[in-house]
């Protein structure tokens, strides 16, 4: 990591990302009328929406940055970004959880490599702060999940399912 | 008098209608529209100078949910109608949008001609090896050994391998990308465009409904260990031998674009369409 400002428009591109990807889900699930788990993905994508504006605002930037050009995700999409195909259109609110914790345990890792690596001192020291802010919202996650049915075998059973093999 | 102020810079969202998609979740197409409009805001296009020409199927459904230009034309029949817009009216960018079934078997070929008349086109195939939309037939790239309700034990054909053909037939640029890096298939969609003359780009986009096992394929992708050739042969060596999921641009070639037209005044591409528009006129008895 270069410098902070690269840093921070990482971060940046990490948070919108993520908050695109939950919006897609929302707008997937509503077309496929499960409101419940849409409205989940549509709560997760606005605290995505909220970490972003907080980088433009701490930062002073006017809209998005331009990204470092060595700008690459060690995979292919940011560590906060949940793969597409983990969407089922029964899936349950648990499932939901389950997606978007996985996501803020790797974002949390992706900060911690960061914090502990050679990096300059001022990226080391914002990236344990974001590692430190992840670490939160794996616990609210985890809270979340307690007050979120359990998910019963057979959730995806459907006596008229919309795609049969004819 | 004041100067004309710069046109704002477009986003990915800017190419995106309001029509909301209806693939099944979790389906790769989601991620190819993605890639698309970010394409698109990364060329510095206007959605009214550009064109998303389509046949039939899922993926066929992606004019109707960008802000572009659109054709949802006639099942396989998408490049036909895309070089006929493309010649009369070369001052627009156009995509043309298939699956493996349009494209490859119900307009298979419309394929081999579009690679080699080389018009200045860039064709996205999204591949997920079945057809989805009709309920899970199998494709000209499933697998010969892949077993379903309408095909027991598989249909026992050798896949077809639309890099190769594509290749062999003329195309001036070939691509892998998979749908799962949205941010990697757009960028290769934009080298794509930016390239002269018939850009072909495969994308690998699992269907999670009919082929749930594709979902392995985030694991089986990787970056192509070699920069894109020009020469014909050596790319035609590797795509042969490659294991199918290898993402990267993996020729461009240098044969310039056909441009029928091209070069004429205004005044006599007129007169070229009234003429022929003449010998179909009705008789009046």
């Amino acid at each position: 990591m270069d410098s902070y400002d690269d840093f921070m428009a990482r971060a940046y591109a990490m948070e919108l990302e993520a908050t695109e990807r939950y919006a897609q889900f929302a707008e997937q699930l509503d077309t496929h009328n499960n409101r419940q788990v849409a409205q989940m993905f549509r709560k997760l994508a606005d605290v995505e929406a909220l970490h972003a504006k907080r980088i433009l605002e701490e930062m002073r930037w006017p809209s998005m940055p331009a990204l470092p050009p060595a700008y690459a995700w060690e995979t292919a999409e940011g560590p906060e970004t949940a793969h597409f195909d983990q969407l089922h259109y029964l899936m349950q609110p648990m499932h939901a959880l389950e997606i978007a914790l996985k996501c803020e345990l790797q974002a949390q890792q992706y900060f911690e490599n960061i914090a502990a690596s050679k990096a300059p001192a001022r990226v080391r020291k914002a990236a344990t702060e974001m590692a430190d802010e992840e670490r939160e919202h794996v616990r609210l996650i985890r809270d979340w999940m307690k007050r979120v049915p359990q998910v019963k075998p057979g959730w995806d059973e459907d006596l008229d399912p919309p795609q049969v093999t004819e | 008098m004041n100067a004309p102020a710069a046109p704002m810079a477009l986003v990915a969202k800017d190419f995106k209608s309001d029509y909301k998609p209806v693939w099944c979740p979790g389906c790769g197409d989601y991620s190819v529209l993605s890639a698309i409009t970010k394409a698109l805001a990364m060329l510095g296009l206007r959605p009214e100078n550009v064109a998303v020409v389509s046949g039939i199927g899922c993926s066929s459904r992606i004019p109707a949910y960008t802000t572009c230009y659109g054709f949802h034309g006639v099942h396989g029949r998408s490049l036909p109608a895309a070089t006929g817009l493309k010649a009369a009216r070369p001052d627009l960018t156009v995509l043309v949008a298939s699956g493996d079934g349009d494209g490859y078997s119900i307009g298979g070929n419309h394929f081999l001609h579009a690679c080699r008349r080389n018009v200045d086109l860039t064709y996205i195939v999204m591949d997920n090896h079945v057809y989805g939309m009709t309920k899970g037939q199998p494709s000209p790239t499933t697998e010969p050994d892949w077993s379903s309700k309408l095909a027991p034990g598989g249909t026992g054909l050798r896949e077809f391998h639309p890099l190769v053909i594509a290749l062999a037939s003329g195309a001036n640029f070939v691509a892998r990308a998979f749908s799962g890096d949205p941010n990697g298939c757009a960028s290769m969609i934009a080298e794509a465009v930016k390239h002269p003359g018939f850009s072909f780009v495969e994308v690998l986009s699992p269907c999670v409904t009919f082929r749930p096992e594709q979902r392995a394929w985030k694991d089986a992708v990787h970056a192509a260990p070699v920069a894109a050739t020009d020469d014909p042969a050596r790319a035609a060596r590797r795509i042969m031998t490659d294991d199918g999921f290898n993402i990267g641009v993996l020729f461009k070639g240098k044969r310039p674009p056909y441009k029928p037209g091209v070069g004429k005044s205004a005044q006599e591409s007129a007169q070229a369409v009234a003429a022929l528009e003449a010998g179909f006129r009705l008789q009046e008895a």
